[in-house]
């Protein structure tokens, strides 16, 4: 077990990166405590995986350093770093039985024949694999050899942490769910670090504690699922988190007031020294409401999605596409208004979320 | 929803069934024909029953022949798959050097066959050829033509020189079909070089290693034109293999009915030892599709 630093780290493929656009991955900082379950989310080609690798020492970082417990991993080989891997695809291997593959690693690293043996079932036990170990790997079903990639990490005792590298993506929809419940389970009970790459929000709130969003090679925002959610620290988390995502509207600001095109709602902060940049106000499409009066924006609705449990209108106003969500059983009134709730109303410069004056204006 | 049928639809594999009859069927029933007869000049043709087949199989011509021929691809079989798939681990994964290493691999396929001949004839002459000029230099007494181990040795050399770049060259497919993550995987188990061989690239290489194995040895067992280039099947007849004595029967000694009963055994011994090849190798497949269910 081990609590996993990241020191400057960055990774580029080219030889010479000079631009910050040549960065597979950006300059970061991050600790990860030892025992956590984190998520990385972000959509493809955000650098996740590259991260990934670079904690499995599968790719080597061009800068900065990797340390497991104050030790620092940068240049070493994987097989010495104590971490488990479950890839996208199951890897298993299929001349052997389930009972063999999950004893391979140890057998590799010498262990006895008595200890391989109670180490193999207690982890069959664990993952509910017990019935099927002395059946062919090759044999079984893709959840059940995603189980055993997952169980050649747990077997070793001394695994530092386990990444899994969007495991459910061969996974049918219906088993994602129980796999998904079993391994926030197993996380609680082998505590090991847990690192989970993945692209979908659903699956990286539900297993991690913090998740961290990544964009464009970079951080953007780490942090726990509700404050993503409530207070996306920059725009993409707001787009990327949430169904539909985060309304984006650009803005000047005015004490507590913020004007879009000719209409303007109100803030629940002042904003007195704001970043120079492009500013926008991001609001939740749960935290809008369609009244009618003179408040809020005028808006026109094109589309109401009925999803089930909410309907969602698409509404437009000006230039700018709005989406809010209806609670059940509201009627739509005619001359709609889009009202923000002020203190769920945030605000952006160059896509980065300002902070509001320290005063905090609430009654 | 209802699957539309029809049975006209038999009329487009018509051309198929035709076009299978007329080059294969058809010529196949004439050589069954000749088999079961004597045949002399005039056409004239007299019943012979399996007089040829039991003339055949108590041959002891047929028999050397047939020793030959099942030595010579069991030789061949078991340099060139160790060799091809050894090979195909060393070929390079990406980058530049994998096109031209291709293309030099492909090289030797692209030859024909006659002209593979041709070169290691001249090329293990002692007079002129640089191998068998070499090889005489530096005191061996090599000649192919008087010496029957020099003989075999020759178109063995030739025959791993001309083909094991086409086992190569599917092993190396297979090889390129094995996703990364295995690679990774087997790191992190902290698997050794030969187990990453033994559990991961041969298991994965199977389907293509047994389609080249297949390929060669039904090749190797027809070979024909090189040994006839390069030795005629001498010295003596230490290289008449299977097909160089059905021709010498057929068209040297004009025995149409022995020759055409012995080209139906050729042609079931082939049949007969594929089908061998192919259950054995896929036996562990049909066991495990066979527990499944």
């Amino acid at each position: 077990m081990a609590a996993i630093t990241l020191d400057r780290l960055a990774h580029s493929y080219l030889p010479h990166p000079s631009a910050p656009s040549d960065y597979a991955l950006k300059p970061l900082d991050i600790t990860w405590r030892d025992g956590g379950a984190y998520a990385l989310l972000g959509p493809s080609g955000c650098g996740k995986t590259t991260l990934l690798n670079i904690i499995s020492g599968l790719v080597a970082p061009s800068e900065g350093r990797v340390l497991f417990d104050g030790t620092d991993v940068t240049r070493m080989p994987t097989e010495h770093r104590n971490i488990a891997q479950v890839f996208q695809f199951p890897v298993i291997y299929d001349t052997m039985t389930v009972a063999e593959n999950l004893a391979f690693p140890l057998k590799n690293r010498g262990l006895a024949k008595a200890e391989i043996n109670a180490r193999v079932h207690e982890i069959a036990e664990m993952l509910d694999l017990r019935g099927d170990l002395n059946r062919r790997a090759a044999r079984l079903t893709a959840d059940a050899k995603q189980k055993i990639s997952l169980g050649r990490g747990l077997v070793r005792s001394d695994t530092a942490a386990i990444l899994f590298d969007e495991p459910l993506t061969v996974i049918d929809p219906q088993l994602k769910w129980e796999l998904r419940a079993q391994l926030k389970q197993l996380h609680q009970k082998v505590g090991r670090t847990m690192i989970y790459v993945t692209h979908d929000q659903t699956e990286a709130m539900t297993f991690a504690d913090t998740v961290v969003v990544m964009y464009d090679g970079g951080v953007v925002q780490i942090g726990k699922p509700v404050d993503l959610f409530q207070r996306p620290a920059h725009t993409f988390v707001g787009y990327f988190i949430g169904s539909p995502g985060m309304n984006v509207l650009p803005a000047t600001i005015e004490g507590r007031v913020a004007h879009i095109g000719s209409s303007s709602v109100f803030l629940a902060d002042d904003y007195p020294t704001l970043p120079a940049g492009k500013i926008e106000i991001g609001v939740r499409p749960e935290n809008i409401a369609l009244k009618t009066g003179a408040e809020g924006l005028p808006v026109r609705i094109t589309r109401v999605d009925d999803i089930g449990r909410i309907r969602i209108a698409r509404t437009v106003f000006e230039d700018h596409e709005i989406n809010v969500v209806l609670p059940e059983d509201t009627p739509i009134p005619t001359d709609p208004r889009a009202v923000p709730i002020a203190d769920r109303v945030h605000v952006y410069a160059d896509g980065h979320i300002v902070d509001a004056s320290p005063v905090r204006g609430h009654a | 929803m209802n699957k539309p049928f029809d049975n006209r639809a038999w009329f487009l594999v018509l051309p198929v069934f035709l076009l299978v009859a007329f080059s294969a069927i058809l010529p196949l029933m004439t050589v069954v024909n000749y088999s079961v007869q004597d045949t002399f000049g005039n056409n004239q043709f007299f019943w012979a029953g399996t007089d040829w087949y039991v003339q055949l199989l108590a041959s002891e011509r047929f028999h050397q022949a047939l020793g030959r021929q099942l030595l010579f691809s069991a030789i061949i079989l078991l340099i060139q798959i160790p060799l091809g798939v050894l090979i195909a681990l060393c070929m390079p994964r990406k980058g530049w050097t994998v096109s031209l290493t291709l293309v030099l691999m492909a090289l030797p396929l692209l030859i024909p066959w006659n002209v593979v001949g041709t070169i290691w004839q001249v090329f293990g002459r002692g007079d002129i050829g640089l191998l068998g000029y070499t090889l005489n230099r530096i005191g061996l007494d090599y000649n192919y033509v008087n010496n029957i181990g020099d003989a075999w040795v020759t178109i063995v050399v030739m025959d791993v020189w001309h083909w094991t770049s086409l086992v190569a060259l599917l092993a190396y497919a297979g090889l390129r079909s094995i996703p990364d993550a295995y690679y990774q995987a087997a790191k992190i188990d902290g698997a050794s070089r030969w187990s990453i061989f033994r559990l991961i690239q041969l298991p994965k290489m199977k389907h293509v290693l047994i389609i080249a194995v297949l390929l060669r040895f039904m090749d190797s067992f027809m070979i024909y034109t090189e040994p006839f280039v390069l030795t005629g099947g001498g010295p003596g007849n230490s290289t008449t293999f299977l097909s160089i004595d059905l021709v010498k029967l057929a068209l040297g000694q004009f025995d149409l009915g022995p020759a055409a009963a012995m080209s139906i055994v050729y042609f079931l011994v082939i049949l007969l030892l594929s089908w061998v090849f192919y259950t054995v190798m896929t036996r562990d497949e049909n066991e495990r599709q066979g527990g499944a269910s």
